[in-house]
């Protein structure tokens, strides 16, 4: 049986962002050196300061296209992890950072609907069935629904439990 | 056909593939570098207890906190150099240059491979008709252990390059100007250069294309091999290298789009802060004031770039409120450089050489920039805070206009100073 360690119904405040939110803005190269941790606290900093302080788990990012823009570094997607970020709703994601996403077991959906809520609404997010509930407006719509094959591995909790599980060992 | 779906098919051992299915690849060759490698994959691979797939066909390469700065970057440099004994990488570089072009430089990528690098510029790798793209930490783990990527088959853009450049544009200019007119957001796509303008670039040249494919948002950049290819390839060592006329796109193969570009229309573009899709002609920046020039980068600091700027600085002088930095791509550039007079000409028109490596491009080595300061450089991308200070400017142009810049003391139009390079050698 498949033990399900990403809840497949999100519920958090909505963090609403632009267009082409790139990776030097989730993950800022002066603190690539350092641990993620602290990197983590100056996650979107660029551009709003108070995110990091102010983000709580389960709590959701809505953005436009191009999310994730730029570098490959998987501290990116790492820095909404650690912060709690539950789930990434954007129009359109990076390739490698949506990758890196999944991987880590970061839930992103496609979902083109940069207008569907205003900072701080409160959303819930049906990863199964794709369905986006603006719970604050009392409105709903439909994320693009993410292939089988990449469910698999968010269901498993990213991708090295995900391996773990297919070279017969347990993640220590 | 198209040439990244034929690559594709082979590596996932299918007789044919379309867009938009997801197939599994056997990896060709896994490039890592210290910052996103083996710091970063080496907890995973413990926790998976697994071996490495297959250590000859993994590069590592030390470029992004070359050299060290602080006791920081002398650690990670120092893990590295531990873990590649450790595995027993044979392919390591080592302060050698910036990762994409030591692999170019050591034959490492020939036509129809399908190659993994952790960074996102790993499209630089299309150049030589194969499909390289960028992943994350994680992936690479992933990829080390089980030797396998999946990938969603692109539907293929092609770009068709007609004619030649005029002189003072460059093929960096071709990237500013697409950057700006289809934009960043082409994901999922492949980008492949093609077109009759394609035979007279030089493998740098087409290393540079592929590379700024990752700005495109494409998945990866890729160009048909021809003879000049081969030729390079048995330059890099690769005697085995023959040109087999199956890499290509076929004629009946359903390209998504063609996006024709008329090089010799082309003037100098500058993509200004924070991004390089807010690209426009040189012309139409204004006097804008700049701090430093910075000609470094996997784009923009190959030995072609570093001819370039030279060919615009040659008898001219840096201006007094302008620093220009210099840092090579490769130690064989430098080297190149040196042979060919080319840095004795960068130096004696005020330039400052910098050591080897990513430097100040992803804000990591010499040659950052303070609050409000404004630089203009060769590199690929310009995001906000990426060069140093979060209020910093850095805006994006060729070898030639980032020389052109350095002597004006501003943004500046190449073709000005190549003019007057030219009557004073005529
Ligand atoms: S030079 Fe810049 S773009 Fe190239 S690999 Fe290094 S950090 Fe990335």
């Amino acid at each position: 049986m498949t033990v399900l360690t990403t809840s497949p119904l999100i519920r958090g405040r909505v963090f609403v962002f632009g267009n082409n939110i790139d990776t030097d803005l989730l993950a800022p190269g002066a603190y690539m050196k350092g641990p993620i941790e602290l990197l983590a606290q100056h996650c979107l900093e660029a551009i709003a300061p108070s995110f990091a302080s102010s983000v709580q788990p389960g709590d959701i990012v809505l953005a436009g296209a191009g999310f994730g823009m730029g570098s490959s570094r998987e501290q990116a997607a790492q820095a909404l992890k650690i912060l709690g970020v539950g789930c990434v709703l954007a129009s359109g994601f990076a390739r490698i950072f949506y990758r890196n996403a999944i991987n880590l077991g970061l839930p992103a959906l496609e979902f083109d609907a940069p207008d569907f809520a205003s900072n701080g609404d409160e959303l819930e997010v049906d990863l199964a069935g794709g369905t986006v509930r603006n719970l604050t407006r009392g409105t709903h719509a439909i994320a693009s629904p993410m292939p089988e094959f990449l469910r698999v591995i968010l269901a498993d909790g990213g991708l090295m439990p995900h391996l773990a599980k297919r070279l017969g060992r347990r993640e220590r | 056909m198209t040439l990244a779906e034929k690559v594709i098919a082979r590596a996932a051992g299918l007789a044919h593939v379309v867009p938009g299915k997801i197939v599994t690849c056997q990896v060709d060759l896994a490039m890592m570098h210290d910052s996103g490698g083996p710091r970063r994959v080496d907890s995973k691979l413990r926790t998976l207890g697994a071996p490495i797939w297959d250590v000859d066909k993994i590069v590592v390469v030390s470029d992004h906190y070359v050299p060290a700065v602080d006791a920081d970057s002398a650690h990670i440099l120092q893990f590295t150099r531990g873990w590649v004994a450790e595995h027993g990488i044979k392919h390591f570089y080592d302060m050698r240059g910036i990762c994409h072009v030591v692999l170019a430089e050591g034959g490492h990528l020939t036509p129809g491979m399908f190659a993994a690098g952790g960074d996102s510029h790993s499209p630089t790798g299309g150049a030589w008709g194969a499909f390289m793209v960028g992943i994350g930490a994680t992936e690479m783990a992933g990829v080390l252990v089980t030797g396998e990527l999946w990938v969603r088959v692109p539907q293929t853009l092609r770009v068709l390059l007609q004619g030649s450049l005029a002189n003072g544009c460059s093929v960096k200019d071709v990237l500013l100007h697409l950057c700006a007119r289809i934009g960043l957001n082409n994901d999922y796509r492949a980008i492949e250069y093609a077109g009759s303008g394609m035979a007279d670039l030089l493998m740098a040249e087409r290393m540079t294309l592929c590379n700024m494919a990752a700005e495109l948002g494409g998945k990866t950049g890729i160009i048909a091999p021809d003879a000049r290819t081969i030729a390079a390839l048995k330059l890099a060592g690769r005697q085995d290298a023959v040109l087999d006329p199956y890499w290509c796109t076929d004629a009946e193969a359903l390209v998504e789009c063609d996006v024709i570009v008329e090089l010799g229309e082309l003037v100098p573009h500058v993509a200004a802060p924070h991004s390089p899709a807010n690209s426009v002609p040189v012309t139409e920046i204004g006097r804008q004031k700049i701090d430093q020039a910075y000609i470094g980068a996997c784009t923009g600091a190959k030995i072609e770039d570093l001819r370039m700027a030279a060919s615009v600085l040659r008898g001219q002088q840096v201006a007094n409120s302008v620093r220009l930095l210099i840092a090579p791509a490769s130690v064989a550039t430098t080297q190149a450089a040196i042979a060919d007079g080319t840095l004795a000409t960068l130096l004696a028109a005020g330039a400052i050489l910098l050591p080897t490596g990513c430097g100040a491009c992803a804000g990591l080595g010499a040659g950052i920039l303070a609050g409000g300061e404004v630089c203009i450089a060769s590199t690929a991308r310009n995001f906000k805070g990426r060069m140093g200070a979060s209020d910093s400017h850095v805006y994006l142009g060729s070898p030639y206009t980032v020389a052109a810049s350095a002597i004006a003391g501003y943004i500046a139009d190449p073709r000005d100073f190549l003019l007057t390079n030219s009557k004073a050698s005529a």
